[in-house]
């Protein structure tokens, strides 16, 4: 599918924004995502959806390598080949009233639009913020502009709690996890609480939408492609 | 009325574009993209004996003008492709199945051979002697003229249906393999395979895929695979499927014009899951161009 790019902002050092306009119909919930084409590379870029309208897609990536370098050089007016709406996503049936949703760096991204939609539910989300430091801190407006409260914690201080998510954490009170960030830091939060959680995971990715089991792993009771079957994943199910 | 069909050992196909294994699951992924009978069939995901979780991630590289996998032949096992998968693709697709079968013994071919060769729509059994990816199995059977002919043998010993040999092109003359399988009773062939590559993570100083190596498809190993195809078809009278890298219609004639009777369409079909329905809704256009009424009539150059 064609989308148009109306926005490619750099919000950090190495973090942009890029807003699509295009058919978002087949998004389901958030945590989904797209893959993106780059002119130039074979893969596509899976790249998770930060949040969605009925006219646009907001991505809020990072640039890691050639790819990601190449989206943060396309142009306003650009028209990209997007397949969209991959993925299971969250399910927000399954949070409970006060749900405290963790992002780890460029893992937050995808807790805008499952914040703006627990919201929407009457729900009352706490978005938990971890970086290293304040420099790289981004979408805190975005988080404050729905009117969730958003913690902050970086790794030396310089902005928010001092510490790790999990220090954070601490203080807070909530009825179950979402979260999206490194495999250690998913880790340290499951050593933390022992209440619900669904987690995002990440991995190579070949097609992205469950054909070629490039990113198969193991779960209890079988395996799961993190593409189709993830990219969320019940704390119950994950061996770590 | 351009004429798109082509006959494999008597199993007439309405178009020669078959989905590659291991490229389009069981069929079922691509179901939102397209309607997938309008393929001229389709070569299901390699199937062993047993159920295989397969390698360890990451098992996909990214590559210039391609990618790298190491899947391992990741599959539910024999018994529950024919209980489950095969049920499930006959509801949604009603043309000829490629039944992709992979061993690690010869007896283990031959009773995936023995079992698949019984099923309903399964026309053609594609017996895979070259996956690069596993250990003790696969390629071994691909790399000799006389392993190749012995597991050709045997399979056909309890086969049905035509049995076409999957080749690998990591050998030295992909020619006396391709012959010995004909002289060994083969039906028909498929070629090529996976090209044995490796990437390295620069910053980590480590090979990006967990399995250190694997397969490298796409459109940068299409000259390889037509070279191949050229070859074999120049030494062999059984028909040749040919593919590697197939990505466009132009390509499909490209490698009909090297002497391939069908072909397989695999790596596009990742990174644009309407490959094939472009392929097809593309073909009668490039023919009219080339003055091809039917392309059945396209002969090795």
């Amino acid at each position: 599918m064609q989308y148009q790019l109306i926005e490619n902002t750099q919000l950090t050092e190495t973090v942009w924004r890029m807003k699509l306009a295009g058919d978002t119909s087949a998004i389901k919930a958030p945590g989904q995502f797209v893959q993106l084409t780059v002119p130039g590379f074979y893969l596509r870029r899976p790249i998770s959806i930060c949040d969605w309208d009925e006219e646009t897609i907001t991505l809020v990536y990072k640039v890691v390598g050639q790819g990601t370098e190449a989206m943060s050089a396309m142009k306003i007016g650009m028209e990209l080949d997007v397949l969209n709406g991959l993925g299971n996503g969250f399910d927000t049936s399954r949070c409970g009233d006060k749900p405290l949703l963790i992002g780890g760096g460029v893992g937050l991204p995808p807790m805008i639009g499952l914040c703006r939609q627990l919201i929407a539910e009457g729900k009352q989300p706490t978005v938990l913020a971890g970086f290293n430091k304040a420099s790289e801190v981004f979408l805190q407006d975005a988080v404050e502009a729905m009117g969730a409260a958003f913690v902050l914690a970086t790794m030396d201080g310089s902005a928010g709690v001092k510490g790790l998510v999990t220090d954070a954490m601490a203080d807070l009170d909530f009825t179950d996890i979402c979260a999206c960030g490194p495999l250690p830091m998913l880790k340290a939060i499951m050593n933390a609480t022992d209440k619900p959680a669904q987690l995002s995971f990440e991995e190579r990715m070949g097609c992205g939408f469950g054909a070629c089991m490039g990113c198969t792993v193991k779960v209890k009771g079988g395996y799961k492609r993190i593409c189709k079957d993830g990219p969320i994943l019940d704390r119950e199910e994950v061996i770590w | 009325m351009k004429d798109l069909s082509v006959v494999l050992s008597g199993v007439k196909l309405d178009n020669p574009i078959i989905p590659a294994s291991g490229t389009y699951g069981f069929g079922q992924e691509f179901l939102p993209f397209y309607d997938i009978n309008i393929l001229g069939s389709l070569s299901f995901k390699g199937t062993t004996a047993e159920s295989r979780f397969g390698n360890p991630t990451p098992r996909i590289a990214e590559c210039p003008n391609g990618m790298l996998n190491s899947v391992g032949l990741q599959n539910p096992g024999v018994d529950h492709v024919i209980a489950h998968e095969l049920p499930e693709l006959r509801k949604v697709f009603h043309k000829p199945i490629v039944a992709n079968i992979s061993g690690f013994s010869i007896d283990e071919y031959v009773s995936c051979v023995e079992k698949l060769t019984k099923e309903d729509q399964v026309e053609i059994l594609e017996v895979n002697i070259s996956c690069p990816n596993v250990h003790g199995g696969g390629m071994a059977f691909g790399t000799s003229p006389e392993a190749a002919a012995s597991v050709t043998r045997a399979v056909k010993q309890v086969a049905t249906k035509p049995v076409y040999i999957k080749l690998s092109p990591n050998v030295t003359d992909i020619v006396s393999i391709a012959k010995a399988c004909e002289e060994a009773g083969a039906d028909g062939l498929s070629l090529i395979n996976t090209l044995l590559g490796m990437r390295i993570d620069l910053n980590r100083r480590k090979p990006i895929l967990a399995n250190v190596m694997g397969g490298y498809s796409g459109p940068g190993i299409f000259p390889v695979a037509v070279r191949m195809v050229y070859q074999v078809t120049g030494a062999v009278k059984i028909p040749v499927i040919g593919m590697g890298g197939i990505s466009t219609a132009r390509d499909v004639i490209e490698m009909m014009m090297a002497g391939a009777k069908a072909v397989q369409v695999g790596a596009a079909n990742l990174v644009n899951p309407y490959a094939c329905k472009e392929i097809i809704e593309q073909l009668p256009i490039e023919m009219e161009k080339l003055g091809i009424e039917r392309l059945s009539d396209i002969t090795r150059i």
